[in-house]
């Protein structure tokens, strides 16, 4: 960046304090599209989804039929679809994104630290679609040759065919949640592997950044007591980065959340309640995706609107949660 | 500053049971990491491999042929993401550097406390919630268009410019202002004369990676952009974007859609890993 301190600026005779309230103004008024942005959305969505609120009320949280045929609309699956595929992912991601936090700032020497860093930074560049590309033409044919391959089996051939009868009277048990109900690949599981993977590089780097924080003398001290490199990371590194680590979680939380197409093109499109992980379910931001463009009956289109908002309402308190955490727990005097 | 502390090189006291915990968990740290990365190499190698030989001319100078039909390109939904990015940036940039000035000038300004806030709860919203509000917004009165596709990208874009610009604009030392304020300047011509010069180049790198993230979304464009097969540069109408061809070519049964949407990822991703890196690049050079 370029020091402008030595370029003197020409004076302007005569300016008083006047313009300084105009251009405050100004900037006030531009400032303001960013509040207007916010209302303007939470009116949007909320005049469009007053129908559903009006109509359906709060039941709608709570009934588990989504069919437009019968124009009836309970969003319980793709609430329970929504938090399974994130939650689930989080907690997958979670040590990976940490270890190679640990790995870009404690153990890579300098020469590679950066570029492993700027990979895991692009892994956050990658578009939704692209990944959701990959997924389909790349690891949903893998699953589909592993559930074909599952089949062939015939001691499991009897297993799929009593969880089938289960499946079918819409209900499951435990061992059924686990028994491959498709064959193309696509569904629950696949949606969790790609959302693992767009997720992780929001918890690895504000790990990455919490762990240097770390105050040099406490690795020393402990170093100097005999520790190895594990114990200093264990009981002195993560216990002092522990909450920033957590805001970072709770951030790839609402990324999760809100992540829409890599989902949508692989999770199936079902709006079932859940049966088996390797079938097909939805979730919210992937019915708004897949139904919203063709929703013609107004509460149908309000619904998908309805589950726009939840959504909005949703990650705004998650990111809230998050930033307060960052906040509160970031060691002060470090900024 | 990591490797500043070795491990003591004394290392007879250590007991078998304590080094091999040090070493299986190094390890097993690499071998995370190593997954973390392998995604983003295998998605490269598979686009380069799937996508590199539908990168002709035709490519960028032919819309898509009909269904069912071989040959053409994306011509429209290059031009068009350049439309709607070129929009979205008059946007996403005129709000988001003013709103930064006005984060880091103004701090004990009432309203300053609310616009921090609003700006990063907005930065949370999910991509296709802003679909829906710019659906609302702009498509129920005017139809389909391109524009309605910008407006939703540059609400996108807002507040990664705030922030990225209140930032950068913070670490352009007081001393600088108090000097421009000394020679009789007001206020006003400090900020834009010796602030934002100063800080010019750490805005550019912000704006590059909003721009950089919002070029990839397809989820607000669905509904608002739509997507057209024909080449247009009026943003009242309907308009394609590179990522909409992708995603409409992976979710089709054709074999050439589907080749165009691979040479479409390969070319996204290729433009938005250059934009990534020089932005860092630049950025981290102070």
């Amino acid at each position: 960046m370029s020091e402008p301190t030595h370029t003197r600026p020409p004076r302007p005779a005569g300016l008083s304090s006047a313009s300084d309230r105009v251009f405050q103004g100004l900037i006030l008024l531009l400032a303001g599209i960013i509040v207007l942005v916010f209302v303007l959305s939470v009116y949007q969505l909320g005049r469009e989804s007053w129908p559903t609120l009006q109509n359906i009320g709060l039941p709608f949280f709570f009934q588990r039929v989504w069919n437009p045929v019968q124009n009836e609309y309970g969003a319980v699956a793709m609430v329970m679809g929504t938090l399974v595929t994130s939650l689930v992912a989080l907690v997958i991601s979670v040590p990976l994104a940490v270890a190679s936090a640990l790995f870009v700032a404690e153990y890579a020497p300098k020469w590679l630290a950066n570029p492993v860093g700027y990979l895991i930074e692009l892994l956050a560049a990658v578009p939704s679609v692209v990944y959701g590309l990959w997924a389909l033409f790349v690891l949903a044919p893998v699953l589909s040759r592993w559930e074909q391959g599952f089949f062939t089996d015939p001691g499991k051939l009897a297993l799929y065919t009593s969880c089938k009868t289960l499946w079918d009277s819409g209900q499951t048990n435990l061992q059924c949640l686990f028994v491959p109900s498709s064959f193309d690949g696509r569904g629950l599981a696949l949606a969790v592997i790609i959302l693992t993977v767009m997720i992780l590089p929001y918890t690895a780097s504000v790990a990455r950044d919490v762990i240097r924080l770390v105050p040099q003398d406490q690795r020393e001290a402990m170093y100097a007591l005999g520790a190895t490199k594990w114990e200093v990371i264990s009981r002195a590194i993560l216990p002092y980065a522990r909450a920033g680590i957590l805001g970072g979680v709770i951030l790839a939380l609402g990324r999760a959340l809100g992540e829409t197409l890599a989902v949508a093109m692989v999770i199936g499109d079902s709006q079932d309640l859940l049966k088996s992980i390797w079938g097909g379910a939805s979730t919210m931001a992937s019915v708004i995706a897949n139904q919203f463009g063709d929703a013609q009956e107004a509460l149908h289109r309000s619904s998908v609107v309805t589950l726009g908002l939840s959504l909005f309402v949703l990650s705004v308190a998650v990111n809230f949660v998050a930033r307060l955490i960052i906040a509160r727990l970031t060691p002060k005097g470090i900024q | 500053m990591s490797a500043a502390t070795q491990a003591p090189a004394r290392r007879h006291g250590l007991s078998p049971v304590r080094r091999a915990q040090n070493l299986l968990m190094g390890g097993l740290i690499l071998l995370a990491t190593l997954l973390v990365v392998a995604p983003l190499i295998l998605i490269f190698l598979y686009l380069l491999r799937e996508g590199l030989g539908a990168m002709n001319l035709d490519f960028f100078t032919r819309v898509p042929a009909p269904e069912g039909e071989t040959g053409g390109g994306l011509a429209n939904a290059i031009l068009g993401s350049v439309e709607m990015l070129a929009m979205a940036s008059l946007l996403g940039v005129t709000v988001g550097v003013a709103g930064g000035i006005f984060l880091a000038e103004y701090p004990r300004h009432p309203l300053m406390p609310t616009i921090r806030m609003v700006s990063d709860v907005l930065a949370g919203i999910p991509a296709i919630v802003m679909g829906l509000v710019a659906y609302g917004l702009i498509v129920l009165q005017f139809g389909f268009s391109g524009l309605a596709g910008a407006v939703a990208l540059g609400f996108l874009m807002i507040p990664i410019v705030v922030r990225t610009t209140e930032e950068v604009l913070k670490l352009v030392p007081q001393t600088v202002r108090e000097a421009g304020l000394a020679l009789g300047l007001p206020k006003w011509l400090v900020t834009l004369r010796i602030v934002l010069p100063a800080a010019a180049g750490g805005i550019v790198t912000g704006v590059m990676l909003a721009l950089a993230r919002v070029a990839g979304e397809a989820a607000p464009l669905l509904f608002t952009a739509f997507g057209n097969n024909q080449i247009n540069v009026d943003p009242t109408k309907p308009m394609s974007a590179l990522p909409l061809e992708i995603y409409r070519g992976a979710t089709s049964a054709y074999d050439e859609n589907q080749r165009l949407a691979k040479a479409g990822a390969l070319l996204l991703i290729t433009l938005i890993f250059l934009t990534s890196l020089l932005a860092r690049r630049a950025s981290r050079r102070k």
